[in-house]
């Protein structure tokens, strides 16, 4: 297997979560967390799932990721029932988890190491490309506690692109980050996004980052959790979170995340 | 260069003061001996083989224990860590005999063991391995969960999880139980070996021991010394460049 063949981008997937339920018991209370969940994405398509906190949407996002089970329903992987976790699904979390005691390279090694069929020399290339897709080929053997919020999302993306996945599962992985480290992480993910195919579901609290980032955004309830409205966003990329068109929008989501007045016609799906 | 100079300045000085106080002549020089009859002690000690001889001995105990017990120590701990059963019993135990001062071990080997190593060898294995199990136990507990998930989001799982996931995230809990391990055991080889005389060999202990009973103050105070070198020396050999290495992974350093 060469290196171009290895980082030639596998099809994405499509994605099906259906009739999805998931309750909790906390502190003796039973929380439904999501009840009756279905969503499509297409085959590269970008989908924001936008909420309050505790809505369900990183539930959705786990059991997506084969982290959590679903009581009820199932979620289908490009025609196959998900059962646990899978290379072809990686995630982002909000924290970059990586760990402290490999160096950067490393930290993107590690899940190359468990994917049959690479040399050492094969996967440290993998790596290395993927280092310098999220521009940090100059910090191979820094540790992570010598990087920036921000650079160390980009190791936890080039960690979650290296095994090439057909999905990408992102759980508010900007939302730690200032402003102006996380506006420009929205260019260079839809950059990537763009020259590199992956279906991704973006879980965000943000509508502006949704709308920015999402060729679809859904909108989510909580108590029970549940998708109550789906919005197409048509603006052109790469888009800029600050320009005028792009605020509109997400202020008329906006308002119907706060349960006003029903979106407009023209948007709602 | 300087912080090295203000250091010797300060031995020099306490020496200074250690010889006054001897030619003072406050106490009976069998209580309070010069500087340099303790260095002569040292030297013929030295020259003659018996300070050679003891360090070894006591040396070969304490490494074949104490490695012994980290050796077991850790498959346990991390046994504790990933099953309740486990941690609700030898857990419990090894909490419970960790408060227990190791040297309380050395009358109940002595009558299972007889004067022999063996007896050693097992009161050193009882004064690491139960820092051991909990200090692992301790350090799998302090692992950010998140780890663990966004390994096996990775495709890593069962054993893979633990051997490159957990023990090394674990680490920094380890190694200050191995430092822990450490001090209870060099502790109790030491009581252990003032208490009772093995006849396979005349350790450290066994030379502060006689000091004492020829009233040569100056071998008592000389072994003493070695004692806390040899303390002194493990903390620098044995602990720093593990620390080091934390340090610098983690970024824990000041």
């Amino acid at each position: 297997m060469t290196l171009q063949t290895e980082i030639q981008d596998e099809t994405p997937s499509k994605l099906s979560v259906q009739r999805v339920s998931k309750r909790f018991r906390s502190g003796g209370r039973v929380v439904h967390a999501l009840a009756d969940v279905s969503l499509e994405v297409g085959e590269g398509e970008f989908v924001c799932l936008v909420g309050p906190s505790g809505c369900g949407k990183s539930t959705l996002l786990n059991i997506i990721a084969g982290l959590e089970s679903a009581d009820e329903g199932r979620v289908l992987t490009a025609g196959v029932p998900i059962t646990g976790p899978g290379r072809d699904r990686m995630v982002m979390f909000q924290e970059p988890a990586l760990f402290p005691w490999l160096d950067v390279l490393d930290n993107v090694l590690f899940g190359l190491k468990l994917k049959p069929g690479l040399s050492r020399n094969e996967r440290i290339e993998v790596a290395q490309f993927y280092l310098k897709l999220v521009g940090l080929e100059k910090f191979t053997r820094a540790y992570v506690h010598e990087l920036s919020g921000g650079m160390k999302q980009r190791v936890a993306l080039a960690r979650a692109l290296a095994p090439n996945p057909r999905v990408l599962l992102m759980d508010e992985p900007f939302a730690a980050l200032d402003a102006l480290t996380r506006e420009q992480l929205y260019g260079d993910l839809q950059r990537i996004w763009q020259q590199h195919r992956k279906t991704i579901v973006f879980v965000t609290h943000n509508v502006r980052e949704a709308v920015c980032l999402g060729d679809r955004v859904a909108l989510f309830s909580a108590h029970p959790g549940s998708i109550r409205e789906q919005f197409k966003v048509t603006l052109p990329r790469l888009r800029d979170i600050n320009s005028v068109e792009l605020a509109r929008y997400a202020t008329e989501i906006t308002a119907a995340l706060r349960g006003g007045a029903a979106a407009p016609e023209e948007y709602a799906i | 260069m300087k912080r090295r100079l203000k250091a010797l300045l300060f031995f020099v000085v306490a020496l200074a003061v250690w010889e006054a106080l001897f030619r003072a002549k406050l106490w009976s020089p069998v209580l309070v001996p010069s500087p340099f009859s303790v260095g002569r002690y040292l030297y013929e000690a030295a020259l003659d083989g018996t300070l050679w001889d003891a360090t070894v001995v006591t040396l070969r105990r304490l490494a074949l224990g104490y490695v012994s017990g980290i050796v077991l120590g850790l498959p346990l701990g991390l046994l504790t860590a990933r099953f309740r059963a486990v941690r609700d019993t030898l857990g419990l135990v090894a909490l419970g005999l960790q408060t227990l001062p190791s040297v309380c071990w050395v009358p109940l080997a002595l009558l299972w063991f007889g004067q022999t190593e063996t007896a050693m060898f097992f009161v050193v294995v009882m004064g690491t391995i139960w820092s051991m199990i909990i200090a692992t136990d301790n350090g799998v507990h302090n692992v950010p969960p998140i780890y663990a998930r966004a390994a096996r989001t990775m495709g890593s799982s069962g054993l893979d999880v633990w051997l490159r996931v957990m023990l090394p995230a674990s680490l920094p809990f380890i190694v200050s139980g191995m430092k822990q391990g450490w001090a209870f055991a060099w502790r109790s080889l030491m009581a252990a070996e003032i208490y009772v005389t093995i006849l396979s060999g005349f350790g450290l202990g066994n030379l502060l021991h006689y000091g004492r009973e020829l009233n040569a103050m100056e071998q008592v105070i000389g072994i003493m010394f070695v004692i806390i070198l040899i303390g002194l020396l493990a903390d620098k050999i044995l602990f720093s460049p593990w620390e080091r290495f934390l340090h610098r992974r983690w970024g824990t350093e000041q």
